[in-house]
């Protein structure tokens, strides 16, 4: 177990330096000059070949690398060409807000698309699975923008029952954070709960098909009993997995929604450092989100090892 | 539902004879015989019970329901069974003995029904239970106990909970539940039960995880045992053991028991009664030792000619394979369901199904000429065109000291430990041993899929052959051809018959156009295909029909060594014999070597000259197929011989193994053998020194520390 966990530890080290190799060549091919995108197109071209000399940018890329990674090592995300300042602040202001947006998206989708697999799992075939499972796969096939629109129109708009633009969400108490979050997490909720409620769905059903099932009801236990019991502790695992990995995208991949409702998060920290030739905060944001996405299937990984005795205990006992 | 409307409307001219065509009220064809006799294996001491029986199925019909259609899977089949007697239910796959099973305890899948008939388990009528009577019919009535142990437990319980569960059903606490399962795995003789108790399934052998299924089972102290092919994917040893189990446990409890089975001769061991399943439909029905010695059913004749029984081989002729194939599903049927494959069938036969005629006592054949039975004329000619006998000193393959290890993780398994073995032009040898014991292994490692430890030596037709099969030229590539077990996974499904055989004939044999053809027509001819299955697809065919596919693909190429990795395992004992029967023509045929791998003791003696035993990668024993047969043998494989059940009567006494197969990765010290091994010596030898493999006979080699004139000896003595 520790052994595996050292492993899956290393190789998550090994992805984080290919991703921020790919990262740092990836922002030195984007055209543009960075000295020429911060100081405008009427700056004079030795004040822009000045500060490109300040910000590095002519010397050997691989120098660059090393230096810009060294940087990170100690703690040091670089220096933010736009706001000339350091870049960490923002970074993880930006981090946290996302997390906000994702906390909240997460503590709806669980339960209710556990919920809504798992009971469409029990009436296969049925009405009530219909409709879950067709609900929630048009729902997850309306992308963001679309159901995003439609929400910021009807309840932000129309009723103005929630706060829009969200913004941010700095000095405001808890219950009116809350408030600001639940228009931009209903996009959310909808891509996600079907692909979750599937999954759920799926394993579920195989479940029911086990073997272990049929023992199960054929020892008489009641049904209630035997979904608790033996059928959700073996079905859930790979939804779990599934879970844990989403988590990743939903920090990291929100870039459409955050733009949306102008929201203060990773995302959109990492559109606008692009736009604006950013390359500290664009590399340190994108670098930010890798982790988080390791760190994400990480956790699945683990979980998935420790609720399954197969992976937990090895044979010989 | 059709055809049994047809049984009580056609007026067929048979005197209404026993059970006669008014099946509804005379559910066994034998109405009303004066008492039951007291079932064997009951100890007596209790009086019969009362005159209802523990098991009551009357005129059962169960269908289907396929892609809209209704398919009957059971057709108006009745049985009883007595108070703590055992019946056993015997039928190739199809044959609808499962859903039998299901149907019993309601656990159809969603597209089966009951369409008629009634089921009594107990006095109980299961089919009209509400949903917590039947919950309660579960608890406490009947139980179960699968053929697959390893899937039937939960795999993120642990067994002792699992077991438990049935206790606090019956309402007791957590405590008293964990204490009466602990009970019941010392019943079921597993060693260390306390420790047992807190493992996973996972960490559970097949054996143990049979027994705590079958402690589960038992908890309870139901009415009803169903065993539903309980030691199918057991080794024989392991088999032997749970059979014992079973058998022993059924003398002091109070219960009865369905026991569904393939195999007859697990059957006839375990039962009292038994019923023979086709199609859905019970053919014959009687005391085992009755229905096995004097079957007056066609099919059962036939069932029992496809085995090879009392050593019987090759050169002894053909077995008597069955023609043809069950009736598909949902096929309208209005005589006889067997009339098509019966060699007896009269005209009345396909007009109007026969019911069943009583025999003798409690004996019931649904045959209109069950009194020729016996005297079914053959299907397959006995006379086996035999091949030359091989060469006794003409090796085609010698090993020496071939040693393969798997790495994984660290650590190393020694799948094979220096074998050293001959197999000689002409000769089928066979290999037997356990699982874990290295036969696919060695097959693997003569393919040259596995590559064996430097040192090891293979020699083909006297040069070395490289182990890896890429180093190897195209010749020997031909030369070396495998048979798999199951049909399904080694042939690409998305190829047609034809391109599957083609392929090695235009690749290895290096042939095209014309005489690509024509030895495709050959080959096709050879294995009994038809041309007609040439656009077929191996999803369209049956495994029988796919293994013959599988033999051709092997043959394209013009092989000289064969290796057959249990070919017949995964098919019914019917198609088995048509394949063994290919096989050995084939030899004769083409003049190959095989290389015959089995776990069927019966099969291999069948069809080998020689055999070789494996246990824990090394070898125990070889010598000629009747040597090794007639003794004396090495204690392992003796206590093998002894744990086949056998149709034959002439039952051994069993010799039991202690304890479980070691794992390869830390095999024993000394003899492998000698940690189960009844006949170890008390010198201690056996703990410290391995013994060589030694010719103790001519041409029979032994790997034992004790004299061979001992081993007879002792072997000779009734224990």
């Amino acid at each position: 177990m520790t052994r595996y966990l050292l492993r899956r530890i290393g190789l998550a080290i090994v992805t984080l330096w290919i991703l921020s190799v790919i990262v740092f060549f990836a922002g030195q091919v984007l055209p543009g000059d960075p000295g020429r995108a911060v100081l405008g197109p009427f700056a004079s071209q030795s004040a822009v070949r000045q500060l490109d000399h300040q910000l590095g940018v002519g010397r050997p890329l691989v120098t660059q690398y090393l230096s810009w990674i060294g940087g990170l090592l100690h703690g040091n995300m670089g220096f933010s060409s736009e706001y000339r300042s350091p870049v960490a602040p923002f970074v993880v202001t930006a981090i946290g807000n996302s997390a906000k947006l994702a906390v909240l998206a997460l503590v709806i989708i669980i339960p209710f698309g556990i919920a809504g697999g798992v009971l469409a799992a029990l009436y296969t075939g049925r009405g009530v699975d219909r409709t879950i499972s067709l609900g929630g796969l048009a729902a997850s096939t309306v992308p963001e923008f679309v159901s995003g629109i439609v929400v910021i129109i009807i309840f932000g708009v129309a009723l103005k029952v929630f706060p829009y633009p969200t913004g941010s969400l700095s000095g405001l108490s808890a219950p009116s954070q809350l408030d600001h979050l639940i228009l931009p997490v209903i996009p959310l909720v909808l891509v996600l709960f079907g692909y979750i409620a599937r999954m759920a769905r799926a394993g579920t059903i195989e479940a029911l098909e086990s073997d272990y099932a049929r023992t199960a009801i054929l020892k008489g236990l009641p049904r209630s009993v035997v979904i608790r019991r033996h059928i959700l502790r073996n079905s859930l695992l790979p939804t779990i997995t599934v879970i844990a990995t989403q988590t990743g995208y939903l920090i990291g991949g929100l870039v459409v929604v955050e733009q949306l409702f102008s929201y203060q998060g990773i995302g959109r920290l990492i559109l606008s450092a692009a736009t604006h030739k950013d390359f500290a905060m664009l590399e340190a944001g994108v670098l930010v989100i890798g982790i988080v996405y390791m760190v994400a299937t990480l956790i699945a990984d683990v979980l998935y090892t420790l609720l399954n005795p197969r992976l937990r205990v090895g044979v010989s006992g | 539902m059709t055809d049994q409307g047809a049984a009580e409307e056609s007026p067929h001219g048979v005197p209404a004879g026993p059970g006669g065509p008014s099946l509804q009220k005379a559910p066994r064809g034998r109405p009303a015989e004066p008492a039951e006799p007291a079932p064997r294996g009951f100890p007596g001491g209790r009086p019969p019970g009362p005159a209802e029986p523990t098991l009551d199925v009357a005129n059962l019909d169960v269908t289907y329901r396929v892609r809209g259609q209704n398919r009957p899977a059971i057709r108006n089949v009745s049985f009883q069974i007595g108070n703590r007697e055992s019946y056993g239910l015997v039928g190739e796959s199809g044959s609808g003995k499962s859903t039998v099973a299901l149907a019993l305890t309601r656990y159809l899948p969603r597209n089966g029904l009951v369409t008629s008939g009634s089921v009594s388990i107990a006095g109980r009528d299961v089919l009209a239970l509400s949903g917590s009577a039947l919950r309660a019919l579960r608890a406490r009535t009947v139980s179960m106990v699968y053929q697959e142990p390893g899937r039937a437990l939960n795999p993120s319980i642990r067994a002792g909970r699992q077991i438990a569960e049935v206790f606090e059903i019956a309402g007791l606490d957590r405590q008293t539940s964990t204490d009466r399962a602990e009970d019941m795995l010392r019943k079921v003789q597993i060693p260390d039960p306390g420790q047992v108790m807190n493992r996973y399934p996972h960490q559970l052998s097949g054996g143990m995880a049979q027994r705590v299924i079958i402690a589960m089972a038992l908890a309870a102290e139901p009415s009803l045992l169903i065993l539903d092919e309980p030691t199918t994917a057991l080794d024989a040893t392991v088999e032997a053991e749970v059979l014992d189990l079973v058998a022993g446990l059924r003398a002091d409890m109070a219960t009865s028991v369905l026991f569904i089975s393939h195999n007859l001769a697990v059957i006839a061991k375990m039962c009292d009664r038994v019923g023979v399943l086709y199609a859905g439909e019970l053919v014959e029905e009687g005391p085992a030792s009755v229905v096995f010695d004097q079957p007056s059913h066609p099919y059962t004749v036939g069932l029992l000619r496809c085995i090879p029984r009392r050593g019987q081989r090759k050169d002894h002729g053909r077995l008597d394979a069955i023609p043809g194939f069950q009736p598909a599903p949902g096929q309208d049927i209005t005589g006889c369901i067997y009339a098509d494959r019966c060699a007896l069938v009269i005209d009345e036969c396909r007009t109007s199904p026969p019911p069943p005629f009583g025999i003798g006592p409690d004996h019931s054949a649904r045959c209109f000429r069950h009194e020729e039975a016996e005297g079914l004329p053959r299907s397959t000619p006995a006379d086996a065109s035999l091949p030359a006998p091989p060469n006794a000193d003409d090796p085609i393959v010698t090993l020496r000291g071939l040693s393969t290890t798997y790495k994984n993780a660290g650590s190393e398994l020694k799948a094979l430990s220096g074998i050293d073995l001959t197999i000689m032009r002409g000769e089928t040898l066979g290999l037997v041993g356990e699982s874990g014991s290295g036969k696919t292994t060695l097959a693997r490692a003569l393919l040259g899929l596995v590559v064996p430890d430097p040192g090891s030596v293979l020699e083909f037709d006297g040069s070395p052959l490289p182990a890896d099969l890429r180093r190897r030229p195209r010749q020997l590539l031909r030369a070396v051809q495998i048979v798999f077990q199951n049909p399904d996974s080694a042939l690409n499904r998305r190829h047609s018959v034809r391109r599957l055989i083609s392929r090695p004939l235009s690749r290895l044999a290096g042939l095209s156009g014309s005489r690509l053809a024509e030895r495709l027509a050959d080959l096709v001819r050879s294995v009994r295909l038809e041309q007609r299955h040439l656009s077929l697809r191996p999803g369209q065919l049956s495994g029988g029909l796919k293994q013959r596919v599988a033999i051709a693909r092997a043959f394209g190429g013009g092989p000289r060594l064969v290796v057959c990795d249990e070919p017949t395992s995964a098919l019914d004992v019917s198609v088995q014999a048509a394949i063994l029967n290919l096989l050995a023509d084939l030899q004769a045929k083409e003049q190959v070597t095989y290389l015959f791998i089995s776990h069927d003791l019966g099969v291999v003696r069948y069809l080998s000259d020689r055999i070789a035993v494996l246990y824990l990668g090394r070898l125990m024993e070889v010598g000629p197929a009747e040597t090794v047969f007639a003794g004396p043998h090495h204690p392992y494989t003796e206590a093998l011989l002894s744990a086949v059940p056998s149709l034959d009567g002439q039952r051994r006494e069993r010799i039991r193994l202690a304890g479980e197969i070691p794992s390869a990765a830390t095999p024993p010290s000394g003899c492998v053998f000698h940690t189960r091994c009844p006949r170890k010596l008390s010198t201690g030898v056996c703990e410290t020194t391995e013994p060589p493999l030694a010719e103790v006979e001519p041409g029979h080699l032994m790997s034992c520390h004790i004299p061979v004139e001992e081993l007879r000896r002792l072997q000779e003595t009734p224990r």
